[in-house]
């Protein structure tokens, strides 16, 4: 083609700028070629660099849904636990002196050896035990016998039974079931004595250790002396107490600012100052919201630390100009006309928002509403400052006490010395928190595809 | 009687009064036409709830308000003359009162004193509830009957009650400017109580961090020399440099990003990759810090290790690059949007000269959605220096002053993280700090906001 032009120049006898133009314009094309490659080269990188988040993410993670127990004949062997009647509410008995009785009773269940129960169950098993008593008390975790006290206590009918049941193992004996450790290491690096390792990969053989879906994971709060029954219930409860929170007070708030913003207001100093403000406070570091908890309402208000009240309290104030903000945008967007038609027929100028607006701008106001609220679930840096941070191994029953959130959960978890078990419990956390966001996220674009009207 | 209790019979009142005060209109009405009322029915029931209900409420805040310190007073005045001016402090004496009597365990026997105070204390509280709730009672009956009696057709209850909500909806767009004035002055007030203790040219131009621990009874301003440094640089200089290598990776792939997605990629393309781009916006930071230290950290430093360079696993560029992936998006939907503002004719009229597409792009296009794009760099900038949970795992959280990116380096944020959440009193300078620098980030994301958001109204504003 290039040929063909030179010579159909050469017979207008080009000019030389003419000239000029045809030789260069390899050149160019070749640049718009290169243009138009390094965009695709960015786009590329950037669905990689998502690919490669989510896959290293799950490829964690995911094992860490299935975790290593070990099946037990456990015998509540009546020889063991020596505990008087369970105490029942007598006749004419106050129940505040029920309740002492009964938590005299709970501590004496409390003193029996339930790991004795483990150890002789797991000597039918492990018919060399008794000459490693050491080794066999590291078979299952720690937290396997408080699970057995918690058994006895809902029903003392259980003592001279014997049942079938699944305990889990140490956390290091998953990990070196699961390969996350090198096998060839020497004695002294292995967490495990040569005793355990040999038992618990003859019993993996034999199928009496399996790997199962972790309900331990979904179920428990955090621990630190069991590790591997700690789970993810307490910090999970701690994220929904302030997601409630945030529901209850940043978007009615939000919606409400947002109107009178966009349909009441007068156009006046004090109008520009708010939405000045308003656009300030959406790119303020969320950590600057944390500083304002601490001193505020920890410091002043005197209300309790690590309680998922205050966290609620200052995720709204976090998450408030994001509603405000989308609810506007959508308020914007429905034609005046509607406003006109209401007014007309004599609808008062609250009858004609209320009645004929804000129906229609639900759905926009739902969408934003959602992505606050994912956003609030995801943020960490504001609640380690009020003190969530700290390590609370109970699922907490109301807002006002101690409890942390999951981004927190990862966050405590990331940084637990075990690497070898907790990094693929992170990363099953890490799953579980994403699958939460992007469910919120998810159900905010259907709520805008399903509903969006466009005028 | 607690305040829950209080509220839903408040609630309960409120429902009853809404269809009494609805009822007495149609009844007014003549029961077939409305007509003859000012107002819609529902407008005389809310009044008469709103006259019945809101009135008790605010008395039930003021009453929450000011109630435990009258009731401390009275209890002070109790106690016998000589406790008082034992030299015991008012608060610590109340403290265990108020244990007591809420059956809560104390330390060492409970004198009979105590007791006894701990007895009127309970006997106020229950008087003070008691007293509340009758308060309320006759308030809100006052107010039903009032509101109920003044019904007639030319009431206008409509408007009472859209004032009502126009109060309201007033109050709940203030909380923005609440929540401002609550953030400065918090911070403001204690950074003040900070440079009480530190001078603040140590603090802004100090070039070495090391505030040490505080240790208990240290005395007011008497011990500056063994307290430790709180200078400030070597902390915006991390800051700056984590900030700097995020930016450096996030704007040519962003900006690539939105070039591609606004001038290339047919529609097919951009609908199902936009939504994926930002889905990077979406991730919780904290997962971008996990993924910084266990994928990004290690392989940048077999990287260096392949190359000859001693690259630390947490170091700056470690955090930088991640914070890099997570404010692609920021840049890139941001200049998509701003790209997509320059007026097609502006494009026809290069093309039209002959111009190629991407000269188009980078000699028209680009040059008019310059200030715009500057305006989303800056959004970005700010958004990469008040980030925290990926320098917190990933950049080492080593304060000092350096430029090589390979080194570990501390921000502002991490700093902050590290001084509240530690284990120093809270009146230290060791906490206060914490508050100094928030209040530096504060300022300087507000500067990079507001520039931003007026280089960006001004673009908006020459193509409209």
């Amino acid at each position: 083609m290039n040929t063909v032009q030179t010579s159909a120049s050469s017979t207008y006898s080009a000019s030389p700028v003419q000239q000029q133009v045809v030789r260069s314009l390899k050149k160019r094309h070749r640049q718009e070629k290169l243009f138009r490659f390094a965009g695709m080269t960015a786009v590329g990188i950037s669905l990689l660099l998502v690919a490669l988040l989510f896959i290293n993410i799950f490829s964690k993670g995911l094992p860490a849904f299935w975790q290593h127990g070990i099946e037990l004949e456990i015998h509540f062997d009546p020889a063991v636990i020596k505990i008087s009647e369970q105490p029942v509410l007598q006749a004419g008995e106050s129940v505040q002196a029920f309740e002492q009785r009964h938590l005299a009773w709970r501590s004496e269940v409390g003193m029996v050896n339930f790991n004795r129960l483990i150890q002789d169950a797991l000597l039918k098993v492990i018919p060399d035990g008794a000459e490693h008593r050491r080794d066999l008390a590291r078979i299952v975790t720690s937290g396997e016998r408080f699970a057995l006290r918690e058994m006895v206590i809902a029903n003392p009918a259980i003592i001279g039974q014997t049942q079938k049941l699944f305990l889990l193992t140490d956390a290091n004996i998953d990990v070196w079931l699961k390969g996350n450790i090198d096998r060839s290491l020497a004695d002294e690096k292995q967490q495990l004595s040569p005793k355990v390792r040999e038992w618990v990969d003859q019993l993996k053989a034999e199928g009496v250790i399996q790997n199962r879906f972790s309900w331990a994971l979904f179920m428990n709060p955090d621990s630190r002396s069991s590790l591997a029954s700690a789970g993810l219930a307490g910090a999970f409860m701690g994220s929904l107490y302030m997601m409630l929170i945030v529901i209850l007070l940043a978007v009615p708030m939000g919606v409400a600012a947002a109107i009178y913003l966009e349909e009441f207001a007068p156009k006046n100093k004090f109008t520009d100052l708010v939405e000045v403000n308003i656009n300030n406070l959406a790119a303020v570091p969320s950590i600057v919201f944390g500083l304002l908890g601490a001193s505020i309402f920890i410091g002043w208000f005197n209300l309790p630390m690590s309680a998922p009240f205050v966290g609620g309290l200052v995720l709204t104030l976090m998450t408030l100009p994001t509603v405000i903000i989308a609810t506007r945008s959508t308020l914007k967007a429905i034609p005046p006309s509607i406003r006109q038609a209401a007014l007309g027929l004599g609808a008062s100028k609250t009858q004609a928002v209320f009645h004929h607006v804000l129906p229609l701008a639900i759905p926009g106001i739902l969408t934003g509403a959602i992505i606050g609220v994912a956003q609030a679930l995801g943020e960490t840096a504001p609640l380690l400052l009020i003190g969530m941070k700290s390590f609370v191994a109970s699922i907490p029953g109301s807002a006002m006490e101690q409890s942390t959130a999951l981004p927190v959960q990862i966050y405590l978890w990331q940084g637990n010395e075990l690497r070898n078990f907790f990094e693929a419990r992170t990363s099953a956390a890490i799953i579980v928190l994403l699958g939460l966001m992007l469910t919120l996220n998810g159900l905010a674009i259907w709520l805008r595809r399903r509903f969006e009207v466009r005028w | 009687m607690n305040n829950l209790s209080l509220i839903i019979i408040l609630l309960v009142l409120l429902a009853v009064a809404y269809q009494l005060g609805m009822q007495r209109s149609r009844k007014l009405a003549g029961g077939q036409n409305s007509a003859s009322m000012h107002s819609r029915p529902h407008h005389y029931g809310m009044m008469v709830g709103l006259w019945a209900v809101l009135p008790p409420f605010f008395i039930m805040l003021l009453w929450n308000w000011f109630s435990p310190a009258v009731i401390q007073q009275l209890v002070l005045s109790s106690l016998p003359a000589e406790i008082l001016n034992s030299g015991e402090q008012a608060q610590v004496l109340l403290r265990r009162i108020s244990n007591l009597a809420t059956n809560f365990a104390v330390l060492s026997e409970a004198a009979d004193w105590e007791i006894s105070a701990a007895n009127y204390l309970t006997a106020l509280q229950q008087k003070s509830t008691l007293l509340l709730t009758a308060l309320m009672f006759i308030i809100g009956a006052l107010g039903l009957l009032v509101s109920y009696q003044k019904i007639r057709p030319s009431l206008r209850a409509r408007h009472q009650v859209e004032k009502a909500l126009m109060v309201t909806l007033l109050i709940c767009s203030t909380i923005a400017i609440l929540t401002t004035i609550g953030i400065v002055l918090s911070m403001v007030g204690e950074t003040l109580k900070f440079f009480s203790f530190i001078k603040p040219s140590d603090f802004f131009f100090g070039t070495t961090w090391n505030p040490r621990f505080s240790t208990a009874g240290v005395a007011d301003g008497s011990l500056t020399g063994s307290q430790g440094s709180f200078g400030l640089l070597p902390l915006l200089s991390g800051t700056m440099l984590v900030a700097g290598i995020a930016l450096l990776v996030a704007i040519p792939l962003g900006l690539m990003v939105a070039i591609y997605m606004a001038e290339y990629a047919p529609k097919k393309v951009r609908d199902t990759v936009k939504p994926i781009i930002e889905v990077l916006a979406g991730i919780p930071t904290i997962v971008y810090g996990f993924f910084a230290l266990v994928v990004v950290g290690p392989f940048l430093s077999d990287l260096g290790q392949m190359l000859g360079l001693t690259i630390r696993a947490t170091s700056a560029l470690t955090a930088g690059v991640v914070m890099g992936i997570m404010i692609i998006p920021f840049i890139s939907s941001l200049s998509d949007d701003i790209i997509t503002q320059v007026p097609k004719a502006l494009r026809d009229g290069s093309l039209g000269l002959g111009a190629t597409k991407s000269e188009t792009i980078r000699k028209v296009v680009l040059p008019a959605a310059l200030p715009g794009i500057v305006g989303a760099v800056l959004l970005a900038a700010s958004r990469a220096i008040g980030e925290t949970m990926i320098v917190v795992l990933a950049a080492g959280n080593s304060p000092s002053l350096t430029a090589n990116p390979f080194e570990a380096v501390s921000t502002v944020t991490v700093t902050i993280v590290n001084q509240l959440t530690g284990d120093n009193d809270f009146a230290s300078p060791q906490s206060l700090v914490a508050f100094a620098l928030g209040l530096t980030l504060f300022v300087i994301t507000l500067l990079l906001n507001i520039v931003a958001l007026v280089i960006v109204r001004k673009y908006r504003e020459q193509y409209e």
